[in-house]
């Protein structure tokens, strides 16, 4: 019991002191996870939608990928990315194994899956309320994509805030292609690794509650800026 | 002009992932070290000396010793910085390696639950330490990763003439993981354990646990330093590598490595040749 209290004086030591060593820890977990969700929610919204509103062959069998592929482990995307990026890999000439870069690269195909087949659903259901009426209209499924897209959104955010939750939650793939490296690769997961293993238990559970304020602050605002949207919309 | 914005979303959201331009301009190297070094906190008392004196980041990836070699190999490091002197040996005969130079040593111990269940208390003989857990097939921790505390955790079973493989899953668990996480487990399994002194000491969950057989010679642990050849790996920063290995071994080093103490005890003693104290 010990331990629990330890950790919630020690995350509290750590903010109220605004530890450098932490900000910079934060800062790079969210500069990594922040731009791979972005990333990945620019390619899996789209994405997912096409595969909600246009036939062709195939599109089963990719949206039952898309389904399975939400469940890929981490740490086999890191290993994946390692192995394209490691000097010994097809991108090895680019250097960019143990940087922020690769993270952002592993975290960004993990989320990609979540996004695209949340999306999907969403825009599928919204295809079968306005089908008839798009095309009444004239509008081809495929034209109908940035419309069903722009008419979701407010579901959409959940996609976008589950890709964010797996992408900074992980410690997986960017222990394996960041290297936890102090200063340029250690982000809160990894350091949290590092500090179990250092025995410090109080400290890893102080920095995981940290991480669940973080989380917490950036699903408030997310949600608190639907809110807000939606009445002005009405 | 939606897709047109969509597009200069994609490209902005691109540039934020790309590696800046100032980040890629420092001058730094890539150590592949074991989890030994960057648990105890030595590197942590090493780097900023020698980036004051030089200009040279040190970025240390910490795996265990074999997969350290495994990075080595891919050409994913330009420094290795290990404990298991038949491996690294090896690495340099095959030409990876420049040259192995000896930097410091301390040595393994034997902890375990406070209790000593299996009587291990004042057998200075490892072997014979070993073979009395075995005997009372009392719970061992054991890394099971290929590290250097593995590959030394192996030999010695070998020497006490134990074959763990067979007890693989009952007293024997192998937890396929690093010094802290196996101490971990062993501290809440209340196994026993080999680990070197360095992490030991800079452990902080021992829980109930205490060293329970030291002192025997082959606990020695030999730590190394090898420059990644440039010949096979054309990536490798030789200069700022070679000022680093030469920094390690030299006065400077020995010196900055003596001086690494947690809690009035030194961690690590310098013993390279020529150079130190």
């Amino acid at each position: 019991m010990d331990d629990f209290a330890g950790a919630f004086s020690a995350a509290f030591r750590l903010i109220a002191t605004l530890d450098p060593g932490l900000a910079e820890i934060v800062g790079l977990s969210l500069r990594v996870s922040l731009v791979a969700v972005g990333l990945a929610a620019l390619v899996g919204l789209p994405l997912g939608a096409a595969l909600a509103l246009l036939r062709f062959p195939g599109r089963r069998a990719l949206t039952v990928a898309m389904n399975a592929l939400m469940g890929m482990p981490p740490v086999v995307v890191g290993l994946i990315v390692y192995l394209l990026l490691s000097r010994a890999g097809p991108l090895g000439v680019l250097g960019l194994l143990f940087t922020p870069t690769a993270m952002i690269a592993a975290q960004f195909l993990l989320v990609v899956p979540i996004i695209a087949a949340l999306a999907r659903q969403v825009a599928e259901d919204l295809w079968a309320e306005y089908e008839e009426q798009l095309r009444s209209l004239g509008c081809a499924p495929g034209r109908a994509i940035p419309t069903l897209l722009w008419d979701g959104r407010f579901s959409l955010i959940t996609a976008v805030l589950a890709g964010f939750g797996r992408a900074s939650a992980e410690v997986g793939a960017v222990m394996i292609v960041g290297g936890n490296i102090d200063h340029v690769t250690r982000v809160m997961t990894t350091a949290i690794a590092l500090e179990t293993a250092r025995g410090d238990l109080a400290l890893a559970l102080g920095l995981g509650v940290i991480l669940m304020v973080l989380s917490l602050v950036i699903n408030g605002a997310a949600f608190m800026l639907g809110e807000t949207a939606r009445a002005g919309a009405r | 002009m939606t897709l047109w914005r969509y597009c200069l979303a994609l490209v902005a959201a691109l540039a934020l992932a790309l590696p800046q331009a100032t980040e890629a301009a420092e001058r730094y190297i890539t150590v592949a070290s074991t989890t030994s070094t960057e648990a105890s906190g030595l590197f942590e008392h090493l780097l900023p000396g020698f980036t004051e004196q030089t200009g040279i980041e040190v970025r240390v990836v910490a795996v265990g010793t074999g997969q350290a070699l495994k990075l080595a190999r891919s050409c994913d490091a330009d420094v290795l910085f290990v404990h298991h002197k038949p491996s690294e040996e090896i690495f340099v005969a095959e030409a990876f390696g420049v040259a192995r130079h000896d930097v410091m040593y301390n040595d393994f111990v034997v902890v375990g639950p406070e209790a000593d269940p299996a009587g291990l208390r004042g057998k200075g003989d490892v072997a014979e330490a070993l073979a009395a857990i075995a005997a009372a097939e009392a719970p061992f921790a054991s890394r099971g990763d290929d590290s250097g505390t593995h590959k030394k955790e192996r030999a010695l079973w070998a020497a006490a003439g134990i074959d763990v493989g067979a007890a693989s899953g009952t007293w024997y668990r192998e937890t396929g993981s690093g010094m802290g996480a196996t101490l971990n487990t062993a501290a809440a399994m209340g196994a026993y354990a080999l680990t070197d002194r360095g992490t030991w000491l800079a452990f902080r969950n021992k829980a109930g646990m205490a060293v329970l057989s030291e002192g025997d010679p082959r606990l020695f642990n030999q730590y190394g330093v090898i420059l990644v050849s440039e010949a096979k790996c054309p990536y490798t920063k030789s200069e700022s590598g070679q000022a680093f290995v030469d920094w390690l071994i030299a006065p400077a080093g020995q010196q900055a490595i003596a001086a690494f103490e947690l809690g009035g005890q030194q961690l690590f003693f310098p013993n390279a040749a020529g150079g130190g104290s």
